[in-house]
């Protein structure tokens, strides 16, 4: 394997680790009016997330990074093709970070409130706006030959891009529920795990759908087995989240993003971003990589930081693995 | 206004925004890294007051710093394109490695930390603290290193109209970077020492509870303000040296300096427009052959002015822009080599001024409250609470210099070094429509302006609110559920 298609495999990866992660704490929020049914409720689903989604967030500026030192081309056409989507999800981003650390800041049922709903938008937008971008780079833009894309500013704003976005977001809508039936006990949590069965075969439209039109355009034989694996591992959940043993179907959904990430970027490779004008500007791995050198170094960075990072984060889902409820919500103390 | 113009105001403004949130995180965080330290060693319950209090403005600060990073991250994708493309292959990497190897470690722990209080061991908590304010030094380190490539590139060969990077440990060690690494650290700590001045000062005047808190506090402050001030103004020094080899326009731009002079003077302020063409007229209080001390260490050298400078610049980087469409109007025109003379030359001394009076205000605290004195006076609570802006002026002067003094060059030239490796800012924003940048523009700015308003009333609410507001009263014993989350969202 030549070092670009190690980093092409180290950045989907990176992908990969954004959407398994902040999926589901992108469904926590997306959940939060619809799962709680008060403050102390909300207050456990926002718990429930609330020591992981910074180290969750930062695979999004990793695999941002890691684009931007191994694959500039891709990173500078990409994002400046894909501006106002990428836009909206800095935006919702910004106001979400924020929420989860004020919401609990001032002792009012407004404050609290208004919060709320900029979680919920933060938690709705990234989603839509991360699967429209990662569908672009997997069914390209109108891009010309110095990689600058022509058309409007709403060029990555598509049929098949939206179905890409809606698909991200209900798997996240789906995985954040499944994640909640894991974490937290009591009434919230059945409602959490009825609510994981309910949305699970509708989640399962966009996404085989999208699936089918990559794999339609430019899937392979084994992006079709990944699709495949996707697939079953979809209905294990829902079989294992009906059999009331949720940590079995939080990973199998595990399994479903893990397939879906496979068949985008193994239909994309060995390009890295497809133009739709003409196939002669393509972006491939070959055309947009750093030199030699810099994946090299960049590669013993990944080697010894990538591994460190699982084990830290892991040990942090350990530390907090016990499920809570509304039992262990302690009352509100503000200034 | 053009794409390259738009694209210049949302990076000053994110820049200088992202950067009032980062210096206070970096310092207070490795001092409350501290104060649990002795809390964990003394028992003490005054340390782990502090701990608490200013951890929790620490926390209330740290989540706008982690946003904002983010647009920062993106926005070389998003506005500059061209100059991603041209320096994809060193900018690159140490930008990936602070977000893998310092950003991770930061957002992690940081968690661990805020939820972990009766999750972990003591000792193992006290190590999750340690771990994210180290991680935020490494951070800043990391990012100072990309920043000081694009002022002094290093470490690269020029091939195929692009550098190629040939030594990551040149990147990481440019000696513009080491410079600029302990300087900006210790404005971080000055923000952070002007912080417990401030806020432990007024809690002091007001002679409210927690006196023991308070008094710690303002003495931490005021020591660690005097100190940072002492590593300024040293790697201040050094780092004008290197301005003087590395960036020469922008050392006369500091100074406004029309014509070479030698020796150089250098004038404290200026009455009237800098820019103006008799421009050294207008100086006044001037210091004889300090600007040849400060550009080399001696009395007596040359400092070359914007005048001459010009012509040299002209000579090696040309008269024209290429006549590229791409460069919009300023395709075919003539290159003005020349900063924004008033910016450079006020933001220099507001840099200088606001780092001075930002530890004169700590040292006289300092006496103030000296075995065990309070200090009174209306005027007091203003002084200590003004104080607290000193450090946040310094430090935005400080960048709006380095950055608008090397205008016109995004990547400036490196005299010393390799042939070739310079971009001018015209070059490196991307093909955008003007409709998509004023969107971001207006957006970011709003969004900014509306939090900002948010975090202050937040942080004067917990301010005001004291030890109390952040230590919730012991548990009376007839309700305890015995199994409540010490801290929860």
């Amino acid at each position: 394997m030549t070092l670009e298609t190690v980093w092409f495999v180290v950045i989907a990866f990176f992908w990969l680790g954004y959407l398994f992660l902040e999926g589901f704490d992108f469904g926590v929020g997306m959940l939060l009016p619809v799962l709680a049914r008060d403050n102390t409720e909300r207050r456990v689903m926002v718990n429930t997330i609330g020591p992981v989604w910074d180290g969750n967030e930062v695979w999004l500026i990793v695999a941002g990074g890691a684009m931007f030192a191994a694959f500039p081309e891709w990173y500078a056409s990409l994002f400046s093709a894909a501006y106002l989507p990428l836009l909206l999800v800095l935006l919702a981003l910004i106001g979400r970070g924020v929420a989860f650390e004020y919401r609990g800041k001032v002792d009012s049922d407004r404050w609290r409130r208004s919060w709320d709903r900029v979680i919920v938008a933060g938690s709705w937008i990234p989603p839509l706006g991360v699967g429209l971008i990662l569908a672009t780079t997997v069914l390209g833009l109108p891009l010309d030959a110095d990689g600058n894309r022509i058309g409007s500013a709403f060029a990555a704003f598509r049929w098949d891009t939206v179905l890409g976005a809606v698909a991200i977001a209900a798997f996240s809508l789906t995985h954040g529920a499944a994640f909640l039936a894991l974490k937290t006990s009591g009434e919230l949590r059945e409602r959490a795990r009825t609510t994981a069965i309910r949305a699970l075969p509708f989640a399962m439209v966009p996404m085989v759908a999208f699936l089918s039109v990559v794999q339609w355009r430019t899937g392979t034989l084994w992006t079709l087995l990944a699709f495949g694996i996707s697939a079953v591992a979809a209905a294990v959940a829902w079989l294992r989240l009906r059999a009331d043993r949720d940590g079995q179907a939080f990973a199998a959904l595990g399994v479903v993003i893990a397939g879906t990430a496979v068949t985008m970027f193994g239909a994309l490779f060995p390009n890295v971003l497809p133009s739709t004008l003409d196939a002669a500007n393509t972006l491939t791995i070959a055309g947009a990589a750093s030199s030699p050198y810099t994946l090299t170094v960049m590669t013993w960075v990944a080697v010894f930081g990538a591994p460190a990072v699982l084990i830290y984060q892991g040990w942090t889902y350990w530390v907090f693995r016990k499920r809570i409820g509304t039992q262990h919500i302690p009352a509100v103390h503000a200034p | 206004m053009e794409v390259l113009e738009l694209a210049r105001w949302q990076f000053g403004i994110t820049t200088v925004y992202h950067f009032l949130m980062v210096p206070l995180t970096i310092g207070l965080s490795i001092l409350v890294a501290a104060m649990q330290t002795r809390w964990v060693r003394t028992g003490e319950l005054r340390h782990l007051k502090m701990t608490k209090f200013w951890g929790k403005l620490l926390l209330v600060n740290f989540a706008m710093g982690v946003v904002t990073g983010i647009v920062q991250e993106f926005q070389f994708g998003m506005n500059w394109s061209a100059y991603s493309r041209f320096v994809g292959d060193v900018f690159g990497a140490p930008l990936a490695m602070e977000g893998l190897v310092a950003f991770f470690v930061e957002s992690t722990f940081l968690g661990l930390w805020i939820f972990g209080w009766d999750r972990l061991p003591k000792k193992v908590h006290l190590a999750c603290a340690w771990a994210f304010s180290l991680a935020t030094m490494a951070s800043a380190y990391f990012i100072l290193a990309a920043n000081s490539w694009m002022q002094h590139p290093v470490g690269v060969t020029f091939e195929n109209g692009k550098p190629t990077m040939n030594s990551i440990w040149a990147v990481l060690t440019n000696n513009t970077a080491l410079a600029a690494i302990p300087h900006t650290l210790a404005g971080a700590f000055s923000v952070a020492a002007a912080f417990l001045v401030g806020v432990a000062g007024w809690h002091l005047w007001r002679r409210g509870d927690h006196e023991d808190v308070w008094r710690t506090s303002l003495r931490l402050g005021g020591w660690v303000g005097v100190a940072a001030f002492a590593v300024l103004a040293i790697t201040g020094d050094t780092q004008g040296k290197l301005m003087f080899e590395q960036q020469p326009m922008k050392m006369a731009s500091a100074e406004a300096l029309c014509h070479t002079e030698k020796p150089a003077s250098f004038s404290i302020i200026a009455i009237g427009d800098v820019a103006g063409s008799n421009c050294e007229d207008v100086k006044t209080f001037n210091v004889p052959a300090l600007l040849s001390f400060l550009a080399h260490n001696d009395f007596k050298t040359e400092v070359k002015g914007v005048e001459d400078l010009i012509t040299e610049y002209q000579a090696k980087y040309g008269t024209n822009y290429p006549d590229d469409p791409a460069l919009g109007s300023l395709a075919g025109k003539p290159i003005d080599y020349v900063p924004n003379l008033p910016v450079t030359y006020w933001g220099f001394r507001m840099m200088i001024g606001f780092g001075a009076v930002s530890a004169g205000i700590g040292l006289l605290a300092l006496w103030l409250t000296r075995r065990g004195r309070l200090p009174g006076g209306r005027w007091f609570p203003l002084l200590v609470l003004g104080g607290i802006a000193t450090p946040f002026l310094g430090n935005s002067a400080g960048w709006i210099f380095t950055e608008m003094g090397r205008q016109p060059f995004v990547v400036v030239p490196n005299p010393s070094g390799v042939d070739g490796v310079w971009m001018f800012t015209a070059q490196a924003v991307s093909r955008l429509t003007t409709g998509e940048v004023w969107t971001s523009l207006i957006a970011l700015t709003t969004v900014y302006a509306a939090l900002g308003v948010v975090e202050l009333y937040l942080m004067r609410k917990y301010v005001r609110g004291g030890v109390d507001a952040v230590m919730p009263p012991p548990k009376d014993s007839d309700t305890t559920e015995g199994d409540t989350l010490a801290f929860a969202y």
